[in-house]
């Protein structure tokens, strides 16, 4: 009560954002003075900036720029550093988040421009593990095999990655000196590779993570379980298919 | 390592991993024990040390099951640290931390065991207590030797905790925290004996 009560006394939203003109500019920061509304969240007060795109002390300035699209956090577009943590600005509720609240570009992909950034590089990861089930023929191929339902359980947890790049954002080993594809790109080749139609392709998908960037880039700091906006178990995930990889790279080794 | 074919990069990263438990990791188990007879006295030491001599074919094990293994995970290792990420200072959660010192303790690790062996193995003097009571006697040696092993057995046992992932055989949340505490009661046990045995070089023969 005491929580809402305060809150409800403020009368504006102190935000601080890293901006940046374009991919090859140099970053600044601006300080953004939003109307405090119950209930509101980081995309209410973006909002707020782009009807009136003025900074703190009344300048007008370029309004800020982001991406956004299912507002309840199931889509992953607008995935960004809020206050030192990657998270969906949808689901960042204002009440619950320490003022000023400061918004970054998640800066382990490319920066469009402002909060925009380029995450080609996660789809390109989901090609390289094939993390899709091939169904298509030239002609009907009937139904597929069925999922057990112990399986299927676990695995909706998996399917449930809509791919926003926290993981990435905040794993140590996907930087400059790295080609780590991501945890979210290994989860997603466990989850097809449990499906019973899925696992028909699975030696592709190990075959990708023990290539360029694959599983063995991971170090284990786990900071992807930490900020995962699904609570995927991504480090589960991990081990499980050092696991498969590991049995599969042996296992092709000896039949060779 | 860019241009590397398919997959060697991943046979390397899985070599490193495993030369660290097998065989450079049962290697310091074994050190360590073969130290701990000092705290039983200087002859018992030099019992222990001769029963190593005793081996045959010792020049050609030491090279092939513990000179090269050791080197292969020690650069192979630095490598790994230089290629990583270091972010704890932002995102502390303790395994990130532990991914940090994980690092950090491989280093000193590396700087620790050339030195060691260099006044040691290479100094072409008998390894024996009393060559070792000379080298403790130096302040500065002897806090050399303390950090050593508590950066080499940290590295070791938190190693452990890391290679039961690596080779997908602690895969639950649950697996790994349990595995994780047990790993840092492996590091405090082996460390506290290596620290015994160094304090215990300390007392003359």
């Amino acid at each position: 009560m005491t929580q809402t009560a305060t809150a409800t006394a403020k009368k504006t939203v102190h935000l601080i954002i890293e901006r940046q003109d374009g991919p090859n500019s140099k970053p600044y920061t601006q300080e953004f003075l939003v109307d405090y509304v119950p209930g509101m969240n980081v995309i209410a007060c973006l909002m707020a900036i782009q009807r009136n795109p003025v900074d703190k002390d009344g300048n007008p300035v370029a309004p800020v720029v982001w991406e956004m699209n299912c507002l309840e956090e199931v889509c992953g577009a607008c995935m960004m550093v809020i206050n030192g943590k990657p998270r969906q600005a949808c689901s960042a509720i204002v009440d619950q988040l320490e003022q000023p609240i400061r918004l970054k570009p998640a800066r382990t992909f490319p920066v469009v421009r402002d909060l925009i950034v380029d995450r080609s590089r996660m789809f390109d990861a989901l090609k390289r593990v094939k993390a899709w089930i091939p169904i298509d023929g030239t002609y009907d191929l009937g139904p597929g095999p069925r999922m057990p339902e112990v399986d299927r359980q676990w695995a909706y947890e998996l399917s449930r990655c809509f791919t926003c790049g926290a993981c990435v954002e905040a794993c140590p080993n996907v930087n400059e000196r790295t080609s780590f594809i991501g945890p979210f790109a290994i989860s997603q080749a466990r989850l097809f590779n449990e499906h019973p139609t899925g696992k028909m392709h699975r030696q592709e998908r190990l075959e990708a993570l023990m290539g360029e960037g694959g599983i063995h880039e991971c170090g284990n700091a786990q900071n992807c379980v930490q900020v995962c906006p699904k609570g995927i178990p991504l480090t589960t995930s991990i081990a499980a298919m050092n696991r498969q990889v590991n049995a599969y790279a042996i296992g092709s080794w000896l039949k060779k | 390592m860019a241009q590397m074919k398919p997959h060697t990069e991943y046979l390397l990263r899985r070599l490193h991993t495993l030369s660290g438990v097998i065989p450079v990791g049962l290697f310091l188990l074994e050190h360590l024990f073969t130290n701990a007879t000092a705290t039983k006295g200087a002859a018992s030491f030099n019992n222990a040390v001769d029963a190593i001599q005793s081996i045959p074919l010792l020049p050609y094990i030491e090279f092939f099951f513990i000179f090269l293994p050791l080197v292969y995970h020690g650069v192979v290792g630095l490598y790994v640290a230089f290629t990583s990420g270091y972010n704890a200072g932002k995102y502390s959660w303790w395994r990130n931390v532990m991914f940090v010192l994980q690092r950090i303790t491989g280093i000193i690790t590396f700087v620790f065991i050339i030195y060691h062996t260099w006044t040691t193995r290479f100094s072409g003097k008998a390894p024996t207590f009393d060559m070792v009571h000379q080298l403790v006697s130096n302040p500065a040696y002897l806090w050399f030797m303390i950090i050593g092993v508590v950066a080499a057995t940290f590295h070791f046992a938190n190693g452990m905790w890391s290679f039961c992932v690596h080779w997908g055989i602690t895969v639950g949340a649950r697996a790994q925290r349990v595995t994780a505490y047990v790993s840092m009661l492996l590091f405090v046990v082996l460390a506290g004996i290596g620290i015994d045995a160094i304090l215990a070089f300390t007392h003359s023969a």
